[in-house]
């Protein structure tokens, strides 16, 4: 069986659970066997809705205590319920979750572990192969897991959650639970947008701003195009933008389809953290900026004229579709 | 209070990457190593600054060769007491993970110390794996850390927004942006550094489940696509009818 963690803080299914559920399913579909998902928590909304991403099977482990996902907690009741399924391969999403249980898990149930993966993986007898981007995405490397049981954690836009079939109904298990060490005292959630590592539009903008009063023209640029504004880090470090927009080596890596960089000159630490984009717009008024070389379209202009007309151009877009 | 922190040593982010003729290897000619950055600026400064603060001991720890040395002196001279390096190649987080956590077993550390990920393999592994092998907690991605008495009280990271958790020690953290800032290591502390312990362990037995088989360059970029700036209706054509992204 291949068994897929779907994240669901505060009950709800996040858009990594959907991914990492249609990529299960491709991966139980090449090695010809069943694919299940699991869900955690006493609140979890909708979790039959999985079976329309691949999943035949649903599960849930309904505790209260599992809410608050301190990770040597879901990493045994993770573990146990991958022993008791008989799962041979576990997918998790490459997430502030993910990442804490990934290794847990690996350890626990003896198996390989290979994390941020984004391509599916070639079987080859009882080894899987499978690609991630390596070194700040200068490289790529394949992975081989040759353990019996595999673990692999599933970076986000990393593929589209494919709604294909039906719902199921939701299997509990009935799993011990046992005491955790942490305690959630507070979250704080920055509202308005979805999270820059979940986007799938990014505009984001550097020193050729000039000043933080001039961001309106980024923001209705990202407000047109429905996306998540971003940074480069000398505008977060003069506090010009808010510290979780900067990407960036020392920032966060991200890795929409789009992403637009306004008044950036593409530095490498720059680039380790936007690199992977699938499609890249750069606008600078230099030529010689680095970024060009990097990006797939270039616009050459002042960006103080160039962004409002990209507005205008996605608006009159938008209304005609 | 007994803290450890695990350094690692990786290619400079400007280093350009290659490897050998088969792919089979990365190439380090040429290449420029350091510290990994979030081990250096965020995980061993704010251990050093917590140990300053409240006495105890602050020991670094690699996994490698004893080329690596440069990388573990540059972290005594930044603050750290003591060394450890388990004199072994760094093959893969699993293994890494298992020889620091056969060393700390015995040791009783209060709090151990990593960065977010390595710039390398971008795996983000060893500290949830290494928590594993203690069972101890693991917080990942922490942003700030204060200690009073034997509790923590820690900020992190998470998908748009930041979560403060409490946790008893003995405990591991990995350590993002905000925890500390980046310190230069002075004349005093490279000086103090070259007296300080480096003490040298054997690695123990260990298996490894998973490890690249082949490298390769990603696809080079078809070049860019120019678009007059006058002609931005043009520019969102290509973007949804050509790359399809809007
Ligand atoms: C160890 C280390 C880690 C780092 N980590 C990060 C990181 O995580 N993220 C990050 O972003 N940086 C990081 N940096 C900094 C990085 O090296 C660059 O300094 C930084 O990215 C530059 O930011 P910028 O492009 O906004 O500014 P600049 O380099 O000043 O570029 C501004 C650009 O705007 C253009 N411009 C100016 N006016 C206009 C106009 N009117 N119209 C159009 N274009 C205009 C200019 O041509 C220029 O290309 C790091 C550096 C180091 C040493
Ligand atoms: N060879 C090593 N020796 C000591 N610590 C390491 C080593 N490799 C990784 N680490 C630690 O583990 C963290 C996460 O690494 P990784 O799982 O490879 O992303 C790093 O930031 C270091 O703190």
């Amino acid at each position: 069986m291949v068994l897929i963690y779907a994240e669901s803080p505060n009950g709800q299914l996040k858009k990594a659970a959907l991914e990492a559920v249609t990529y299960g399913k491709h991966v139980a579909d090449m090695l010809g066997v069943e694919c299940a998902a699991i869900t955690l928590g006493n609140n979890v909304t909708d979790a039959g809705s999985l079976g329309k991403y691949g999943a035949a099977r649903v599960f849930n482990v309904n505790s209260s205590n599992l809410n608050d996902l301190d990770s040597q907690v879901t990493a045994a009741v993770l573990a146990n319920a991958a022993k008791n399924l008989n799962a041979s391969v576990i997918v998790l999403s490459h997430t502030s979750t993910g990442k804490s249980i990934a290794g847990r898990l690996a350890v626990r149930l003896d198996a390989g572990l290979v994390s941020g993966v984004n391509a599916l993986p070639e079987s080859n007898g009882d080894t899987l192969l499978v690609k991630k981007s390596v070194f700040s995405g200068k490289a790529i490397a394949t992975y081989a897991i040759n353990s019996p049981v595999k673990v692999l954690s599933l970076m986000g836009n990393a593929l589209r959650p494919e709604a294909t079939g039906a719902p199921v109904s939701v299997e509990t298990l009935d799993i011990a639970i046992p005491a955790g060490k942490v305690r959630v005292k507070e979250t704080k959630t920055i509202d308005g947008r979805v999270p820059l590592p979940e986007a799938e539009v990014v505009v984001s903008a550097g020193r050729g701003m000039k000043d933080p009063s001039n961001w309106g023209i980024v923001e209705e640029l990202a407000e047109a195009l429905d996306a998540t504004t971003a940074c480069s880090r000398p505008v977060a470090d003069s506090n010009w933008r808010p510290h979780h927009e900067h990407v960036g080596q020392t920032g966060i890596a991200i890795r929409p389809n789009l992403y637009i960089a306004i008044g950036i000159s593409g530095a490498i630490q720059h680039l380790a953290g936007v690199n992977n984009s699938k499609v890249i717009v750069v606008i600078n008024k230099d030529t010689e900026a680095p970024f060009f070389k990097a990006a797939d379209y270039g616009v050459v202009g002042d960006l103080f004229d160039v962004v409002p007309r990209l507005t205008e151009a996605v608006r009159k877009f938008k209304a005609s579709t | 209070m007994k803290f450890l922190v695990c350094i690692s040593q990786t290619p400079d982010t400007t280093a350009k990457i290659s490897f050998n003729a088969d792919g089979t290897a990365f190439n380090p000619a040429g290449v420029q190593f350091i510290m990994n950055p979030y081990d250096e600026w965020y995980a061993l400064v704010r251990a050093c600054e917590l140990k300053e603060a409240l006495g105890g001991t602050v020991v670094a720890i690699n996994v490698g060769p004893a080329t690596n040395e440069t990388t573990i002196r540059k972290a005594l001279a930044i603050g750290a007491d003591e060394a450890v390096r388990i004199d072994a190649e760094p093959h893969s987080s699993a293994y890494v993970a298992s020889q620091i956590g056969a060393y700390a077993k015995a040791e009783n550390f209060d709090l151990i110390f990593l960065g977010k990920e390595t710039i390398d393999y971008n795996g983000s592994e060893v500290g949830s794996m290494l928590a594993e092998h203690l069972d101890l907690p693991f917080i990942s991605y922490a942003s700030k850390l204060e200690l009073n008495g034997n509790m923590a009280t820690v900020e992190r990271e998470i998908e748009g927004g930041v979560q403060v958790l409490e946790v008893e020690l003995p405990a591991v953290v990995s350590a993002a942006k905000g925890m500390a800032e980046q310190r230069i290591p002075n004349m005093r502390g490279i000086m103090m550094a070259r007296s300080k312990p480096l003490k040298v362990v054997q690695p123990v037995e260990s298996t490894d489940h998973a490890g690249v088989t082949r490298f390769e360059l990603p696809p080079a970029k078809a070049g860019v696509k120019l678009v007059d700036p006058e002609q931005m209706d043009e520019l969102v054509r290509l973007l949804h009818e050509e790359a399809k992204v809007i």
